[in-house]
């Protein structure tokens, strides 16, 4: 087995905290050190806000869990300190097959769009992920920033209240309490906070199993996805070959819902699976074999009161089209900012409740996606499986079925279309950057738009000049660019205009645009981006 | 209503009804309706309007509620 899930990442020490005479309040609490809570965590602390993660583990992600990692996720780890090497050591693939029955039915190629600095996704180990990450936390205390990881630390008890939080926490010393003014739940599908404030978790579960095993293999396997619909090796099911880094691969093979559990797990009962699988001869290790069922669900609302939800712990979806780690991480780049504005007495608490909207908003588009996917996957009745054989049977010598074909949808950021917080729009400019997307990255001389903007409110001024603009103590910062040499610039952001002026959120949310400069527009339009 | 088309719009329908039932003589239920699915989704394919397909497969739905 792979070492890495063994060496303790953020091992167990005293903190001063438990020592003191009276319980320490701390500005922001995170629960959680997975993706998600890591990410919220970085975020705070490169905005100069102390921040404490509590684990009640201390290693990297244990097991298959994501390895599909998306544009928009490396864009905001980018902006977290963590793209370039992301990117370096994922796997990019373009090519994928689909097979149905015995046979091929079509291959595809998926020609990524031109004139962005990160591949439409990767494909990489979580616990990658997570080590990269946890070394992004060192690297800023190293630099000073107040942001610290506190393993085998376990939240076990929450009082919520007007303006504050208390939590208990138990560790191998014993018990200690501290407050905090805000709180972000990031602990997971099976959140204990949740299930402490009582909330909700509804939605849907399909009815599978899924085995997921992690195999490291010399195999000349080809770097590409390999998506099988009631193959030969596991009729009437389904299966997928994915690589990953290391000569290790993913395999999800599609079990049904009356197996037993026990028995399915056992290696020699996977092995001769895989072996059916892979052929006889291809030699193979097991990283890791777990057993999934998937579901698709989310919370009403992510926030109440003074804690707020992110990542799984706040919604669930299926891993078709990869969505729970990515939008997770989206979660946070759209709570960290407002977290920050609220902490600096800019705006007011209510713009968190915004956070909540935009973000179930995305839950509900991924939810649908990933449910749709399943559906596709394992149809669960003999009309659903009639419909997704006639659509396979047709797509080996017909294009027009292939779209059909849904094996997984290429995850991307949902468009915030009717939030509160946008302002005016036009649309005499392009549509691929309306208000409500997030940026279309572009190349910009010797780097990218997506490197030249983010943590901060920005204006882009594009062929026209802007003067400075302030709304509600915060000062906006004006970007100057020309499309003389930028034609990715002029394609997504002017179309067949002259100039156009954007304003963009420090989550890279483009939240008003015009075609001429109006700074008193400008502070109108920021002053409802930061909730009015 | 969308631009589906309700009133006749096949030349020569008997033709038409003869050659449907021909292509499915001698296949078993589960092949025929395999065939019929293929079909459905050729014909949609090449209709493409969203709003026409929604309006068919409520005329469908409709016309098989007694
Ligand atoms: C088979 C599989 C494949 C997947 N593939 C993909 C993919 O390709 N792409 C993708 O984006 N996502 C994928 N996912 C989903 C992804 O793994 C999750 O969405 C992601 O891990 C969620 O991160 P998180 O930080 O919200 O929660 P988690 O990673 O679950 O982290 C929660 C953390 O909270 C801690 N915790 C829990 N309770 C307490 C407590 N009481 N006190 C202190 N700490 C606590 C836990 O120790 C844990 O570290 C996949 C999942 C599975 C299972």
């Amino acid at each position: 087995m792979n070492k890495i899930f063994e060496i303790p990442m953020y091992s167990y020490t005293r903190s001063k905290d438990q020592d003191a005479m009276t319980r320490k309040r701390h500005p922001v609490v995170v629960i959680g050190a997975g993706p998600v809570g890591l990410g919220a965590a970085i975020d705070l602390a490169q905005q100069d806000i102390p921040v404490v993660v509590l684990d009640d583990n201390d290693k990297v992600s244990f097991g298959s869990r994501a390895i599909c990692f998306s544009k928009r996720c490396l864009e905001v780890m980018d902006r977290l300190g963590c793209g370039d090497v992301l990117v370096d050591k994922g796997v990019i693939w373009n090519t994928g097959k689909v097979f149905f029955g015995e046979r091929k039915v079509y291959d595809f190629n998926l020609l990524p769009e031109d004139g962005h600095k990160m591949p439409a996704f990767i494909n990489l180990q979580q616990y990658y992920f997570e080590e990269y990450m946890v070394n992004r936390v060192r690297a800023l205390q190293a630099a000073g920033k107040s942001i610290e990881i506190r393993g085998k630390n376990k939240v076990s008890a929450i009082g919520t209240h007007d303006d504050h939080v208390t939590l208990e926490i138990d560790t191998p010393e014993g018990p200690y309490n501290i407050e905090a003014d805000w709180l972000i739940a990031c602990d997971g599908a099976g959140s204990p906070t949740r299930r402490m404030l009582g909330k909700d978790f509804v939605g849907r579960v399909f009815e599978d199993n899924f085995l997921i095993a992690d195999v490291v293999m010399e195999a000349d396997f080809p770097t590409e996805r390999w998506f099988w619909f009631d193959p030969p090796f596991n009729k009437g099911q389904s299966a997928l070959l994915h690589k990953q880094p290391d000569g290790v691969w993913r395999i999800d093979l599609q079990l049904g819902w009356d197996i037993d559990k026990e028995k399915e797990m056992k290696p020699e009962n996977v092995i001769s699976r895989l072996k059916a699988m892979l052929g006889d001869d291809v030699e193979f290790e097991l990283e890791w074999v777990s057993i999934y069922t998937f579901q698709c669900r989310r919370m009403e609302d992510f926030r109440h009161g003074r804690v707020l939800f992110a990542g799984d712990a706040a919604h669930q979806v299926s891993p078709f089209g990869a969505r729970g780690a990515n939008s997770g991480l989206q979660d946070t780049d759209n709570l960290c900012w407002k977290l920050k504005l609220v902490l600096d007495g800019k705006a007011d608490e209510s713009l968190l409740d915004t956070y909540s909207a935009e973000r179930v908003y995305g839950a509900d588009e991924n939810i649908l996606n990933s449910s749709r996917s399943t559906d596709f996957i394992t149809p669960k009745s003999a009309v659903s499986r009639l419909l997704r054989d006639a659509v396979l049977d047709l797509s080996e010598e017909n294009e027009f079925a292939r779209p059909l074909v849904n094996s997984g949808r290429l995850s991307v950021p949902c468009i915030y279309d009717g939030s509160g917080l946008n302002g005016a729009d036009t649309d005499k400019l392009p549509a691929q950057t309306r208000v409500g997307s997030v940026i279309a990255d572009a190349p910009l001389g010797d780097g990218f738009l997506s490197e030249r903007t983010g943590d901060r409110f920005q204006v882009l001024a594009i062929n026209c000049d802007v003067e400075p603009v302030t709304a509600k103590g915060v000062q906006a910062e004006v970007i100057k660019l020309e499309t003389a040499n930028a034609p990715f610039l002029q394609e997504r952001y002017l179309g067949d205009q002259k100039a156009a002026v954007y304003l963009l959120r420090p989550d890279q949310i483009i939240t008003a645009r015009w075609l001429t400069p109006d700074s008193v527009a400008i502070a109108a339009a920021m002053t409802q981006a930061m909730g009015g | 209503m969308s631009d589906l088309i309700t009133t006749p719009n096949i030349v020569d329908a008997d033709d038409f009804y003869a050659e449907l039932l021909t292509a499915h003589e001698g296949l078993s239920d589960a092949e025929s309706n395999a065939l019929n699915a293929r079909l459905l989704l050729t014909l949609a394919n090449h209709i493409g309007d969203r709003a026409v397909l929604s309006d068919a497969l409520n005329v469908a739905i409709k016309a098989g509620r007694s």
